[in-house]
């Protein structure tokens, strides 16, 4: 039900057309899918369809929990390398991978050595943000920053820029506060203006950190308490992407030029915000597993807005 | 894929030390009620859920308290005034701590804050 499908290979609608309103029963969530935004589709269509040529595609994976072996999944490692191995076979090469956190599921230096090596196995560069996961060491991130995070500020922020578009890399599962969110912080949210101050307004922007910078649903935590400080620094951008985890499901919206888009997992799903007592991990049936994880491909075409954005399970 | 560090709890020998150390579980104070536990039974937290259950816990000085996580997803228990921190714990990690002075003690868990819960520690009334 997270996951609808579209019938339209992406950016064939018209950014006015018509919006399509899904509610989940009994939460009061209510979220919009409309035309010209992030849609998800199948592989085989994925793959099929005809799409006109993008100049410009990376990719986005998230929380693949290497090291996890419960019930939910027992081969989180296993998942991960189908996901690869899906990435290596895409038609076309992405320039990037975006890893929006949770790579490992305790920290532990052979998880971050296995995930390590699995996704060496893409063939292209990859890019990260820590997830609450990844942070767990006795040195709490040490690890993290060692081996994903090198030339990172704070606990691992950072910006780049590709073919014109400004990436900006943040960091929001450290020093949480009881009771709370996600958490940026002040010094990351100072770095964060002075990052973008001399920006154009028409340079196109993808912000990406683990866990959701809107508020997806409080009583579980998805939601970042200082996220409207970033989402207030980026107003004067026209296009604006947000891409996060955390929370093992695809759950989109837009407001003005903002795209928030979250990504599924590599390794379990999470239930729908309301439908279960608890966020744990979600036991499905045999067979179902691969159909509630994926990847995400995000094609750029210069000139038109926004960023197009394609889910992919990896089976069904 | 298990690696070398995810064996399973019940083969590690420190835990099955946790569980055999004495805990001195004083007569309960006001707010929970003395029939709930005897002076030798162990004062258990129970994280199922995301939740800490009880969320409020009432003790008398001197009782050890133990947090045990049920849950697929590692938590850690985590006082708000810093007295004292547990290490991360995965499914089935035990974490003790004994309260000695009295008072209200606010604490959370640092993976997921919104994950909350208090001990009181309250001196018997007789
Ligand atoms: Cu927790």
């Amino acid at each position: 039900m997270q996951d609808p499908e579209s019938h339209h290979p992406p950016g064939t609608l018209s950014r006015r057309g018509a919006l399509e309103c899904m509610t989940w029963a009994g939460t009061g969530l209510l979220w919009s899918l409309g035309g010209g935004l992030p849609r998800a589709v199948g592989l085989t269509r994925a793959l099929a369809a005809e799409e006109p040529p993008a100049p410009f595609t990376f990719l986005q994976i998230s929380d693949s929990h290497v090291g996890f072996n419960k019930p939910a999944n027992p081969d989180a490692s296993g998942t991960l390398r189908e996901a690869v191995a899906m990435i290596r076979q895409l038609p076309e090469k992405p320039a990037f991978i975006i890893h929006t956190g949770d790579i490992s599921h305790l920290s532990k230096e052979q998880e971050f050595d296995d995930a390590d090596q699995i996704l060496r196995d893409t063939g292209v560069p990859l890019f990260f943000v820590p997830g609450e996961h990844d942070l767990l060491d006795d040195d709490q991130g040490r690890s993290y920053r060692d081996r994903f995070g090198r030339g990172t500020r704070g606990a691992g922020w950072y910006s780049f820029d590709r073919e014109g578009v400004h990436f900006i890399g943040l960091v929001n599962v450290v020093d949480l506060k009881a009771g709370g969110l996600g958490n940026l912080g002040t010094d990351q949210l100072a770095w964060l203006e002075r990052d973008v101050a001399g920006l154009s307004a028409s340079t196109p922007v993808v912000v990406f950190a683990h866990i959701p910078l809107w508020t997806v649903y409080p009583e579980w935590g998805w939601g970042t308490q200082d996220g409207a400080r970033v989402l207030a620094c980026l107003r004067r951008f026209g296009s604006v992407t947000v891409l996060n985890g955390h929370i093992h499901q695809i759950i989109q919206k837009v407001e003005g030029n903002v795209s928030f888009h979250t990504a599924r997992s590599t390794a379990f799903p999470q239930p729908a915000p309301g439908t279960a007592s608890s966020p744990g991990p979600m036991k499905v049936p045999a067979g179902e597993l691969r159909k509630v994880l994926g990847i995400t491909r995000l094609n750029l075409i210069h000139g038109r807005e926004p960023l197009a954005i394609i889910d992919t399970p990896l089976a069904g | 894929m298990p690696s070398p560090h995810t064996l399973p709890r019940r083969f590690r020998p420190w835990l099955v030390a946790a569980v055999s150390v004495p805990i001195l579980a004083l007569a309960a104070g006001r707010g929970a009620p003395a029939s709930e536990r005897t002076g030798t039974d162990p004062v258990i937290i129970r994280i199922d859920n995301f939740t800490f259950g009880p969320e409020t816990l009432t003790v008398a000085p001197g009782t050890t308290v133990t947090w045990v996580n049920g849950d697929d997803i590692p938590h850690t228990v985590v006082a708000q005034n810093k007295l004292f921190r547990s290490r991360t714990l995965d499914t089935d990690d035990r974490y003790s701590f004994t309260f000695e002075a009295p008072g209200e003690y606010a604490y959370f868990c640092s993976l997921h804050p919104h994950m909350t819960g208090t001990v009181v520690v309250r001196r018997p009334t007789n």
